[in-house]
């Protein structure tokens, strides 16, 4: 493994792994229709995707979506988490450590029909939830991504000193108390970095969305998939342009961040 | 905790109980599965007859046996890309491997579905590749690449590299150096130590990644959809038209619960070799 063999499949690997996304950066540029041929340099299709109400209004329910979920399965997850590694021993504690992990490992077709099976069967016994729309979407968002918060805070919450949340309670706080004073601003950076991947994820599925989905709440995944499936459409491109100039500086800015604060711990 | 038990656990009731239904053709589309006997008193109505139709339609049998075949041959590409890169970042000095790591991860932040909708671009018939190949003269005529199981392959290898990355690199930081001065100081060459060290040390990360790939590989829905051929078949698009195309509700839910079992098989094996692991 010397020598010119490891350097040369790391290149190569970078190149399978960026030369896509480069590629369609490019052709987000390009003034042909035809997606892949070469028509001189414009912003057409970033104007077109801008007046495209249908691509706009997705884009608003996905962010929607996307916080609610986020921010409900950061209260579940962490609450979760905290029961797990907190109390050792209680009846269902298997049930519970299967039930945050499960999720993580299914398959999104299966999670996608079993929600909507609940979703109607409840429907017809309880009445609610009535129709599908986005109250089903946050619903079923914040119960996969709960489990992906739970992981988070829970490596977190292992590796916190416990003799804080003691002393604590040695000086007279109640479990309440003591865990909104003191638990959980040690572990709000974790728990910060659970929120965003939530958001990530509940914005980036497409799969769990269509099942549980009803007519009119659309998110953006949806419309891009029912474009694409007809073929390559450069205002995707531009779209597709926009979101990953977004992560990007996204990612960079965090990666830079917690780099400056590790230089500052040293 | 409620939430979790509502909306995660009794799901797999409903999608059991549902997958003993009939079909009918209404609102909703399966029988009811409790009834009123003529004597007042409930009985309980199961049909396997869903399941017995899976076994004998070839078309579900096929589906399951090749997303297993593709999931596997992806995760063995996904092996081969990935180890090489895990080695290299770990073995990096400091600065430069969180900078290595950062940008394996960053494609992962991205959209999946752009990343899968980015490989459209590249192997279309007159994709980049091809007039990329045709520019430079290596052929003359465009491969077909787009709506074959090639593609598939590409795309969940793409698009699940990271998950098989990270698990490894974790595993060949913590790989002790010593071990590798000591085989080379034995005389071993670095390729010897390599397979009789390195290699047989990173299993654990090589299963875990394995895994990672593995599993969701097999319920894919939307590589096969975007990239696949119409003969490619995958269980999770099998899934997906059952219940969308037919809306035959009950098959679908009883292919649901049959992958449910194909996936949960590997996961209860790997947790088994975890735990053997954490006894040692």
């Amino acid at each position: 493994m010397r020598g010119w063999f490891l350097p040369v499949a790391v290149l190569l690997g970078f190149i399978f792994l960026y030369a896509p996304i480069i590629s369609l950066v490019v052709f987000s540029f390009n003034d042909s229709r035809l997606v892949t041929v070469w028509g001189g340099f414009s912003t057409r299709w970033y104007g077109e995707l801008l007046n495209d109400r249908q691509i706009m209004g997705a884009a608003w329910v996905s962010l929607k979506v996307a916080f609610f979920s986020a921010t409900l399965a950061t209260v579940i997850g962490t609450l979760g988490a905290f029961v797990l590694t907190r109390f050792s021993r209680f009846t269902g504690r298997l049930l519970l450590t299967g039930m945050i992990t499960a999720p993580l490992v299914m398959p999104e077709v299966i999670t996608g029909l079993s929600l909507l099976l609940l979703f109607i069967s409840m429907e017809l016994t309880l009445g609610w939830p009535a129709g599908r729309g986005m109250v089903t979407v946050i619903i079923a968002h914040t119960t996969f991504c709960a489990a992906f918060v739970a992981v988070i805070a829970q490596s977190r919450l292992r590796s916190m000193d416990e003799s804080l949340e003691e002393a604590a309670r040695d000086l007279g706080a109640g479990p309440v108390r003591v865990f909104f004073d003191v638990t959980l601003p040690v572990i709000a950076p974790a728990l910060v970095s659970g929120w965003l991947l939530a958001f990530t994820l509940s914005l980036d599925d497409l799969v769990i969305a269509s099942f549980v989905t009803g007519p009119g709440a659309s998110t953006l995944p949806m419309v891009i998939f029912s474009k694409v499936r007809l073929g390559v459409s450069p205002d995707v491109n531009a779209l597709a342009t926009i979101i990953i100039g977004f992560v990007f500086v996204a990612v960079l800015a965090a990666g830079w961040l917690m780099r400056k604060q590790m230089s500052k711990g040293l | 905790m409620l939430w979790l038990l509502v909306f995660f656990l009794a799901p797999f009731f409903v999608l059991g109980r549902i997958s003993l239904a009939e079909a009918i053709i209404a609102r909703p589309p399966y029988t009811p599965m409790f009834e009123r006997g003529p004597d007042g008193s409930l009985e309980i109505i199961a049909s396997l007859e869903n399941y017995r139709f899976l076994l004998t339609d070839a078309l579900y049998r096929n589906a399951y046996l090749s997303s297993i075949r593709i999931a596997a041959i992806s995760t063995v590409f996904a092996l081969l890309i990935g180890y090489p890169m895990a080695y290299f970042i770990a073995r990096a000095p400091e600065p430069r491997r969180s900078l290595l790591l950062l940008l394996v991860i960053l494609p992962f932040w991205t959209s999946f579905l752009l990343r899968v909708y980015a490989w459209m671009g590249f192997l279309r018939t007159n994709g980049v590749i091809n007039n990329m190949l045709i520019g430079m003269g290596v052929i003359d005529q465009p491969l077909v690449m787009m709506q074959t199981d090639f593609a598939v392959y590409i795309g969940i290898v793409y698009t699940y590299l990271p998950f098989m990355i990270l698990p490894l690199y974790a595993n060949l930081t913590k790989l002790d150096g010593a071990l590798l001065e000591a085989a080379s100081d034995l005389g071993a060459s670095p390729v010897v130590t390599f397979f009789t060290v390195t290699l047989p040390l990173s299993l654990p990360g090589i299963v875990a990644g394995s895994m990672l790939v593995f599993i969701p590989a097999i319920g894919e829905y939307v590589i096969p959809a975007l990239l696949g051929g119409p003969d490619t078949l995958m269980i999770g698009r099998v899934l997906w038209d059952e219940f969308f195309g037919s809306r035959d509700w009950p098959v679908a839910s009883a292919v649901a619960i049959v992958m449910l079992v194909l996936v949960v098989a590997p996961i209860m094996w790997l947790q088994s070799v975890q735990n053997r692991r954490g006894a040692d």
